[in-house]
């Protein structure tokens, strides 16, 4: 399995924000994160990301213990993400905040730049046709040079999946990556899921909309106060009465 | 004007024109920490290191002037390596605090090291600085932030300066950049130590005290701490400021040393509320100011 949480545990005081937290996430798979508000989700997105450290068990992708190294490390491993509250950099623009994004993926030691040697500016103009391009993959290519703060809030919220993408992550976090957009641009962000998934890359949903997690993910965690309370194919969680009795409510 | 004329005017402005230069390497120092969002206070510490490394090296060794520069440069950088590791753990507020309070210490240590006469300080260091040489190492400095903007590790700096918890999720090892500036930045301050020893004859705790630090810092806010040349326009205006004050003073009725005191706070105060990016970004006010002003052009 590519990324795998076993019994992971996060304490906040006498608050147990994740509470014995098991559940694996295999190459190319969609794997939604549901749960109420409280649930812990968003918490455990941030010690995947290496934001936060886990006060017990273990975290690991491809089988190595991801959960004591720095966060940078962590992002080299091939894990990027999103977040709730978007991050971007506000006062660079769109591509500059993808190419910042690319960090990983760069090569160009300062020496050389000092010494202005050749393959330098190719370097630098691959990596910005590169941040253009997936500018392009989310449709924001026409507002490559907009500073991040005068975005609306779905074109953020596209540009920071283009950033977090930019990296050639192989899980992609992605924290309530369709709030406060339109079900046209759910639908382009449902699509652009799948098509993420389809190159290999896997991703690790958390999302409130319901209708866009049955529709993309291939396996669904559902937590409430910290605990997993069902695990399984969508169709499956649906109809599993805990899960329609702490979640679903009323609906069912 | 002739020649003579020219001439005199030179020698009477050329330690102006040495502390424009001198001030700019200062507020370039500051600059560097700052361009990573780390605002450093040690920069009249890592000064004083280089200006009394300067001071030891010509006064008990024979060494050319080139390699005492380069000790007094590579001194400073060296000390901030351990001070950087803890300290740049900090954030904010705290970093400050606690870079003043290294600062603190280093010139407590020689207000009280007799083999550097105390607070006294050494006098009579011999001339050796020219006004090329600094506007050499000034050219030097600018050149390496100019080469660093833009490349790989200007964006990762500016990743860390806007957002540094949102950086390391993308691979950024904000740590070690953070603390590659701050060495950078002692450097710079101690290159221009080592220069003003040499330029002004004398070395002294005095020279760097807090109030030090806190012009460097003016420098660079006034001139634009967003681009690596604001903190030199920040500089060359502030050193300027008071000779023209100087000429301005008697003929409005007050003292040239209250005027500028007054005039410089002005002077920060207008620039932190009307162009917090600095006077560098003035062209872009007035552009911005005009289009706001023209009416709206009918569909």
């Amino acid at each position: 399995m590519l990324l795998e949480l076993d019994d992971v545990r996060r304490s906040f005081g006498g608050l147990r924000a994740v509470d014995g937290v098991r559940f694996q996430v295999g190459a190319g798979e969609v794997h939604g994160l549901i749960g109420p508000n409280g649930a812990g989700k968003t918490t455990l997105l941030n010690l995947v990301s290496g934001l936060l450290r886990p006060t017990g068990g273990a975290i690991a992708m491809d089988g190595r213990r991801i959960d004591r190294l720095p966060t940078h490390r962590i992002a080299a491993l091939g894990v990027t993400r999103t977040y709730q509250n978007i991050r971007l950099f506000p006062a660079l623009s769109a591509s500059d905040n993808v190419l910042i994004g690319a960090h990983l993926r760069r090569s160009d030691p300062l020496w050389r730049r000092m010494l202005f040697l050749p393959g330098v500016a190719r370097e630098e103009a691959d990596a910005r046709a590169g941040a253009l391009a997936l500018l392009a993959r989310v449709g924001m290519e026409a507002r490559a040079g907009e500073r991040a703060s005068n975005l609306s809030y779905g074109e953020q919220r596209r540009v920071e999946i283009a950033r977090a993408l930019a990296s050639g992550p192989r899980v992609l976090l992605l924290d309530e990556p369709t709030a406060g957009m339109n079900p046209a641009e759910v639908a382009s962000i449902a699509a652009l899921i799948r098509d993420v998934a389809r190159s290999g890359q896997s991703v690790l949903l958390v999302e409130h909309n319901v209708k866009l997690v049955m529709d993309v993910c291939d396996r669904i965690t559902v937590l409430n106060f910290g605990r997993v309370i069902a695990d399984g194919a969508p169709s499956a969680v649906a109809a599993d009465p805990a899960v329609i009795a702490a979640y679903l409510g009323g609906e069912a | 004007m002739s020649l003579e004329a020219l001439n005199d005017l030179w020698l009477t402005y050329q330690s102006t024109v040495a502390f424009i230069g001198l001030n700019g390497l200062l507020a370039l120092s500051v600059y560097t920490t700052l361009s990573c969002g780390q605002l450093s206070l040690a920069q009249a510490a890592f000064m004083a290191l280089g200006g009394y490394t300067s001071a030891i090296l010509t006064f008990h060794t024979g060494l050319p002037f080139a390699v005492v520069l380069a000790v007094a440069t590579l001194v400073p950088s060296l000390v901030a390596v351990p001070l950087g590791l803890p300290v740049l753990r900090l954030k904010g507020v705290f970093l400050a605090i606690a870079t003043i309070g290294f600062g603190e210490v280093v010139r407590i240590f020689f207000v009280n090291w007799d083999f550097t006469n105390g607070a006294l300080g050494l006098t009579a260091v011999p001339q050796r600085t020219t006004i090329w040489m600094i506007y050499l190492a000034l050219a030097a400095s600018l050149f390496v932030l100019w080469r660093i903007r833009g490349s790989r590790t200007g964006y990762a700096l500016e990743a860390i300066r806007e957002d540094e918890a949102a950086a390391r999720t993308m691979g950024i090892h904000a740590a070690a950049y953070k603390l590659s500036m701050l060495v950078l930045g002692a450097a710079f301050a101690g290159l221009a130590g080592a220069l003003e020893v040499h330029y002004t004859f004398m070395v002294a705790p005095s020279t760097y005290s807090f109030s030090r630090v806190v012009d460097m810092l003016v420098y660079a806010v006034v001139g634009g701490s967003f681009l690596f040349y604001g903190p030199l326009v920040g500089a060359g205006f502030l050193t300027l400021l008071p000779e023209v004050l100087r000429e301005l003073g008697p003929r409005i009725g007050l003292a040239p040393g209250p005027l500028r005191l007054f005039v410089n706070g002005a002077v920060l105060l207008v620039v932190i509320l009307f162009l917090p990016r600095g006077l560098v970004s003035l062209p872009d006010r007035i552009r911005a100011w005009r289009g706001e002003r023209r009416p709206p052009r009918a569909p």
